[in-house]
């Protein structure tokens, strides 16, 4: 069946569990920013956990009522869902039917996650639907007036086996290969009170500290780093002293020393950490 | 040759340039079990591998010398009217002419791609022909568009903004997603640059 969009928010896109196996090509991996969510509603509506859903930035998203019901789920951020004229439960598959599908604004986090019980059909590219915001991979963002490939399937509610609660913390890091480009690296980057800057993206978590900068290691002043291969939560320090921890859509190589990496099971806080909310570090 | 740890799934292993970075992860390809073999300037990254300490004794095994196996050959035929085409002739002391054969004469490979889906860095080119980046890139490079930059030669997949030296342009679609390999010039690629109509 098809689905109309009629509003997105901010950014809603499709997103599965991205298309791994061609960094050499210069291709990011991409695939949804907060893994485990997106994997939960996808399972609650019984499909494979690899399958791609909505991924919806600071709620907004509006769909037309479907031409056939099916059952939805929406994980992620808090975002207040109303369906048929009536509110409905987080992380949790209900039946949609009759009327709009509609997605308020999260009061914390960022990212929200809907699946529709037939899955989202648009052509994949490279083995992935998911879209890459940095190459322009995949399909568009969605846009009102968007037409979505829905499967005929209603799919199949899983009874809700606790969807776990998640409590945030403390991103671990791990030794980067560039550790020794910033003096005490890891130790300066757990001191440190990090905020968040609204120019995060699906590249990027980026983040400035509210204290000290940190500081270039005297050996590497002015050193220029040749381009190297950037793994998922690379935390890299430009020259400004700040730190950026890479995502989904992160370029395949970069020129700035990679100092840290985020443990792949924080990830998700990444992708839900706000503009202007703090964030910390500990060691793995 | 030097492993650095890169969180709990990856190294990162220096080598001696761009040529034996190449010449690693097509070796890494073979004889190791990763995601990701990511070459870089002088680095290659294996990422996702289950464990690191396998991965850096494995890589005992590997010697600069023991990879011989040439990747395949494409040949690009090039215009060479790029705007920048007499600045670099002219930062290398020559003629256009004489520029032009330099480029054309050198048996380019394609160390690591990154920057966009398809952009290789073509090595090959002497380490004193480096030339510099633009200081301000153009904010519309064309796809196909022939550049310089350090001592790498690229060429544009697609528009995108720019700040290599761009000395020609070719028509050859360096990235296609619906051939079975959507780079033309993979890492290993060897490439020869022609002058169009020659």
């Amino acid at each position: 069946m098809r689905v109309r969009v009629e509003a997105t928010g901010p950014l809603t896109t499709v997103q599965d569990t991205g298309r791994p196996g061609y960094a050499a090509l210069g291709v990011p991996r991409s695939g949804a920013l907060d893994r485990p969510a997106a994997a939960l509603a996808a399972r609650l509506v019984g499909l494979p956990p690899r399958a791609a859903v909505l991924e919806v930035t600071l709620g907004g998203l509006r769909l037309a009522a479907p031409p056939r019901p099916c059952w939805v789920a929406v994980t992620g951020a808090r975002a207040p869902v109303t369906a048929d004229g009536r509110a409905r439960p987080h992380a949790e598959a209900f039946w949609w039917a009759t009327g709009p599908l509609e997605l308020g604004a999260p009061a914390d986090g960022v990212r929200s996650y809907v699946a529709l019980g037939g899955g989202l059909e648009v052509a994949p590219v490279l083995g992935s639907r998911s879209t890459d915001v940095l190459a322009g991979l995949g399909p568009a963002p969605l846009a009102p007036g968007d037409v979505l490939p829905v499967g005929d399937a209603p799919g199949t509610p899983v009874a809700v086996d606790v969807a776990g609660v998640r409590r945030p913390g403390l991103l671990r890091l791990h030794p980067g290969p560039r550790a020794d480009w910033v003096d005490d690296a890891l130790e300066r980057l757990c001191r440190a009170r990090w905020r968040v800057l609204p120019a995060s993206n699906r590249v990027g978590l980026r983040l400035t500290p509210e204290d000290e900068a940190l500081p270039r290691a005297a050996a590497y002043a002015g050193a220029e780093l040749p381009s190297e291969g950037m793994v998922l939560g690379a935390v890299q320090v430009p020259p400004d002293g700040g730190a950026v921890v890479f995502l989904s859509d992160h370029p395949t190589t970069g020129g700035y020393p990679v100092v840290a990496v985020v443990d792949e099971t924080d990830l998700w806080q990444a992708a839900q950490a706000r503009p202007g909310e703090r964030v910390g570090f500990t060691r793995a | 040759m030097r492993v650095r740890p890169y969180g709990p799934r990856a190294v990162l292993v220096e080598v001696d340039g761009p040529l034996q970075a190449a010449a690693l992860a097509g070796w890494a390809r073979e004889h190791l079990a990763a995601e990701e073999v990511v070459p870089g300037a002088t680095t290659v990254l294996l990422d996702g591998v289950g464990s690191p300490a396998a991965v850096r004794e494995a890589l005992a095994g590997w010697s600069p010398r023991a990879d011989a196996a040439p990747g395949p050959l494409v040949e690009v035929p090039v215009v060479f009217d790029g705007p920048d085409l007499a600045y670099v002739a002219e930062r290398w002391g020559l003629s256009v002419e004489a520029a032009v054969a330099r480029l054309t004469e050198v048996e380019l490979t394609s160390a690591f791609c990154g920057f966009a889906p398809g952009f290789a860095y073509l090595a090959g080119l002497r380490e004193e022909w480096s030339v510099p980046r633009l200081a301000s890139p153009r904010p519309r490079v064309d796809p196909g568009s022939v550049g310089l930059a350090g001592a790498f030669c690229g060429i544009y997949p697609t528009a995108s903004p720019g700040g290599w030296r761009l000395v020609g342009r070719s028509e050859v679609v360096l990235w296609d997603l619906d051939r079975l390999e959507p780079a033309l010039l993979a890492p290993g690629t060897r490439v020869r640059l022609r002058e169009a109509g020659r």
